[in-house]
């Protein structure tokens, strides 16, 4: 009888302990995390992204074969436990992880990988993410090898190609519920236009942390959809949001004078704002102010009159660092670390605007010619920082006899004058960049290339070192050898800061708040900031308690 | 008149006294960057403090004052002219031309205008200097504000080509231009005063408003609308009182014009 007694106690006792121990295992307590998405997203399929906030949600929910970390900035296995690029740079071999299933509970296999491929490459989705695997002509195809292996194949080799398949979310080939399946933490379980989006943990997600739990912590992330940052501001200083992904250097500064803690400042991003002169030759401007924008010694001289380090202190308060080309000192292994910025030295720039023949007079600058030297620097309305910049420089500029309008339009229309019109004379906007490798910045830095801004759509070379930049850009493009790639694209960043075609003006730090609920956040630079362990971060038990 | 309206007078009196010696009351001028002061808080170098990139304040309100009070009483100018020869001719002429100044109007008032301005604001010649600006923003402003007043004057002059008197003139033997510009003319400047006195300070907000999208007037002259865009992102009042000091210029402002206008209003 007592034995009988003693065994149910104990059974009952294993019973209790057993089901403590099970209640984390089925339902997660990370709580649920809080953010705002600025716009509404524009689309829920991984191929189609081309917004910011459809960006985040991909990443939240999307699973990748291999992902650049966030903090190192290496390239780290995720869906593929290995990964090998043929010595020509045209095939690429993944091993993938075993026993991975997508979120609706269907299998991962390499024949999800190719049905992405195959989608992702064509041509009737016009798929942006796409476009960065099209290196050459042909088709891009996939081989199985076994059922963990998977080749794909390029009709010309792309340097650094294992990097862009982080933005490859892969999507079931099978499952009837299309993009709704996925392989990333988390799951779109609820969407309110224009108002919530809610995502739930994904309870199939394969990774675990080193104590064996499955991952992610969060139960859940709440987003709402709000483009009012003094509204976010303020739901975040109540407590009703998390984080803020980005936030300005004025919201910055108000909110550490407020709650020291909360702002986190992850240094230079690699974002840089900048300015250029209009040196199309079908641009409707007097030939001899074309003459001005085309002459090194003039747009260098502009360089070495802009005192960046004021653009810094003053616009950014500081939170923003003398930019010297299109690489951020942020990106640890493409900057090139023998540049730096032009010093603020108006007398070396009026030297060299003496050189080109022009000169001083009652404080007015004029060419070799007798024209006065005035022109306009266009940029968007509503951008503070920036007309605040515009309006800095004007007065540099002034201080060397240089007669500067600034003109603020809104965006539809600048875009139109600087792409299609050509219609100004100095532009000044910003480059918000995403991605590590310098083949980001093909289209930028190729004379035939849209986006090369100053001169766009060049038949040939219509300069030497703009030919040499294209030569280099090709060169780093179809090397395989990263030092040889780095090589290349180093000389690319010193001919830039020789020509300056290009004038950098600053790059902004990377600014966001977390609330001190979150635990585990270490914002970084790269996009996106705050969230990008978002698997690995939990709410403390308060927060979770209160909500 | 009344002391409200007595000191209304006053205020804009001091006020446009104030703008329009800003040279000897704020001596820094309104570009003048001090960079190691920005966003300074009062003090007697800067009455007002700096702005974000360390201008004067002070300086800015009194010359951003000068540019809104002397450009918008001549945009309400010109758009008065404007809808006087639309809407009285049209009035005054009546039948098929009213009808047709009235469709005119109905549809020029139904178009969007802040679009239309930032449209026709992104036309224009980039390379002018920020003075410039100045007048073409307030021209624009009033090319396009004709359209309400004209509403009201074409009726106006459409009551008064069926008065007595106006009957009575024809029969006399007057006729065209003549019956318009001694009788009926005359007889619309109570309402054309009016329509004035409306469309200043409608134009200082447009202004305003076009400047709070960065539209406005060219850097670094100062306008109410720029001076006002630093209000926008301002979470606490208390801190920085000053700073809201152009948006009280501006209330005082637009109160006093209302009050003196409602004594316009009083018909002869």
């Amino acid at each position: 009888m007592i034995a009988s007694r003693l065994f149910l106690f104990l059974f009952l006792s294993l019973l209790v302990c057993f089901s403590l121990l099970s209640v984390p295992a089925l339902s997660q307590t990370g709580g649920e995390l809080r953010f705002c998405l600025r716009s509404e997203p524009k689309t829920f399929d991984p191929l189609l992204v081309d917004d910011d906030s459809s960006l985040s949600i991909r990443y939240l929910t999307g699973g990748v074969l291999a992902r650049v970390n966030r903090h190192t900035q290496d390239l780290e296995p995720e869906l593929a436990e290995s990964w090998k690029v043929s010595k020509d740079g045209k095939v690429i071999t993944f091993k993938l992880r075993h026993n991975v299933a997508f979120s609706d509970g269907s299998q991962f296999s390499t024949e999800d990988v190719a049905f992405t491929m195959k989608r992702l490459m064509d041509p009737a989705l016009h798929s942006s993410t796409g476009d960065a695997f099209r290196s050459g002509s042909g088709a891009v195809t996939t081989k199985i090898i076994a059922a963990d292996q998977i080749s794909i194949m390029f009709p010309a080799p792309i340097a650094g190609v294992e990097r862009l398949f982080d933005q490859v979310a892969i999507m079931s080939a099978h499952s009837p519920k299309k993009e709704g399946a996925v392989l990333g933490p988390f799951m779109v379980a609820d969407y309110k236009a224009g108002s919530t989006l809610l995502l739930r943990r994904n309870p199939n997600y394969w990774k675990k942390d080193s104590q064996g739990r499955r991952l992610p912590y969060l139960d859940s992330i709440r987003l709402y959809i709000q483009p009012n940052r003094d509204v976010e501001m303020l739901r975040f200083k109540r407590g009703e949001l998390d984080l803020i992904n980005v936030i300005d250097s004025d919201y910055f500064d108000r909110l550490a004078a407020s709650s020291p803690g909360l702002p986190h400042n992850a240094g230079a991003s690699l974002d840089s704002d900048f300015m250029w002169f209009n040196q199309a030759a079908s641009a409707p401007i007097p030939e001899y102010k074309r003459a001005w924008f085309r002459s090194t010694n003039f747009r260098r001289a502009v360089s070495e009159a802009i005192n960046r380090d004021d653009l810094s202190r003053v616009v950014f308060n500081s939170h923003a660092q003398p930019a010297v080309g299109p690489v951020s000192p942020a990106n640890k292994f493409w900057f090139d670390s023998r540049l730096k910025p032009d010093p603020y030295r108006p007398d070396f720039a009026m030297q060299r605007l003496q050189t080109d023949g022009f000169h001083l007079q009652n404080g007015v600058l004029f060419d070799k010619s007798g024209n006065a030297v005035e022109f306009s620097i266009v940029t968007n309305a509503g951008s503070k920082p920036r007309e605040r910049m515009a309006v800095m420089v004007q007065e540099d500029l002034g201080k060397i006899g240089m007669k500067v309008n600034v003109v603020t339009l809104d965006f539809p229309s600048l875009i139109e004058r600087i792409s299609q019109k050509f219609n100004y004379e100095a532009a000044m906007l910003g480059f918000r960049n995403v991605d590590l490798d310098p083949n980001g910045q093909m289209n930028i830095w190729l004379s035939s290339a849209e986006n090369h801004a100053w001169n766009p759509q060049q038949k040939s070379p219509e300069t030497a070192w703009e030919a040499e930049i294209d030569r280099l850009m090709q060169a780093q493009a179809s090397a395989a050898d990263p030092k040889k790639r780095k090589e290349n694209f180093d000389r690319v960043q010193e001919i830039v800061a020789e020509q300056a075609p290009l004038i950098y003006l600053v790059n902004p730090n990377a600014l966001s708040a977390v609330s001190t609920a979150v635990e585990g956040a270490d914002p970084g630079i790269l996009s996106p900031q705050t969230f990008w362990n978002a698997d690995r971060l939990k709410l403390n038990a308060t927060t979770r308690a209160s909500r | 008149m009344n002391v409200a309206r007595k000191v209304a007078l006053i205020l804009v009196l001091v006020v446009c006294a104030m703008s329009l010696t800003a040279n000897w009351l704020a001596p820094a001028g309104y570009a003048k960057q001090f960079r190691d002061a920005p966003g300074a808080t009062p003090s007697h170098q800067h009455l007002l403090g700096t702005d974000e990139i360390g201008r004067d304040r002070f300086a800015r309100v009194l010359y951003g004052t000068r540019i809104s009070l002397l450009l918008a009483p001549a945009a309400a100018l010109v758009s008065t002219v404007l809808a006087a020869l639309i809407g009285g001719l049209a009035g005054y002429l009546g039948g098929t031309w009213l009808r047709l100044a009235r469709g005119f109007t109905d549809l020029f008032l139904s178009l969007p205008w802040l679009f239309l301005l930032i449209t026709v604001r992104a036309l224009l010649p980039l390379n002018v200097s920020p003075l410039l600006s100045v007048l073409i923003t307030f021209l624009i402003l009033g090319l396009l504000g004709w359209a309400a007043s004209a509403r009201v004057l074409s009726s106006s002059a459409d009551a008064l080509r069926n008065s007595d008197f106006v009957l009575q003139a024809r029969a006399s033997g007057l006729y065209g231009p003549r019956l318009f510009l001694v009788h009926v003319l005359p007889n619309l400047k109570p309402v054309l005063y009016a329509q004035f006195w409306i469309s200043i300070p409608v134009f200082i907000l447009s202004e305003a408003n076009l400047g709070i999208l960065g539209l406005g007037v060219a850097e670094p002259l100062p306008s109410w609308g720029s001076l006002l865009r630093e209000l926008e992102g301002m979470v606490s009042f208390r801190e920085e009182p000053w700073r809201l000091v152009p948006l009280l210029l501006l209330i005082v402002v637009m109160t006093s014009f209302q009050m003196l206008l409602s004594n316009e209003e009083v018909p002869a």
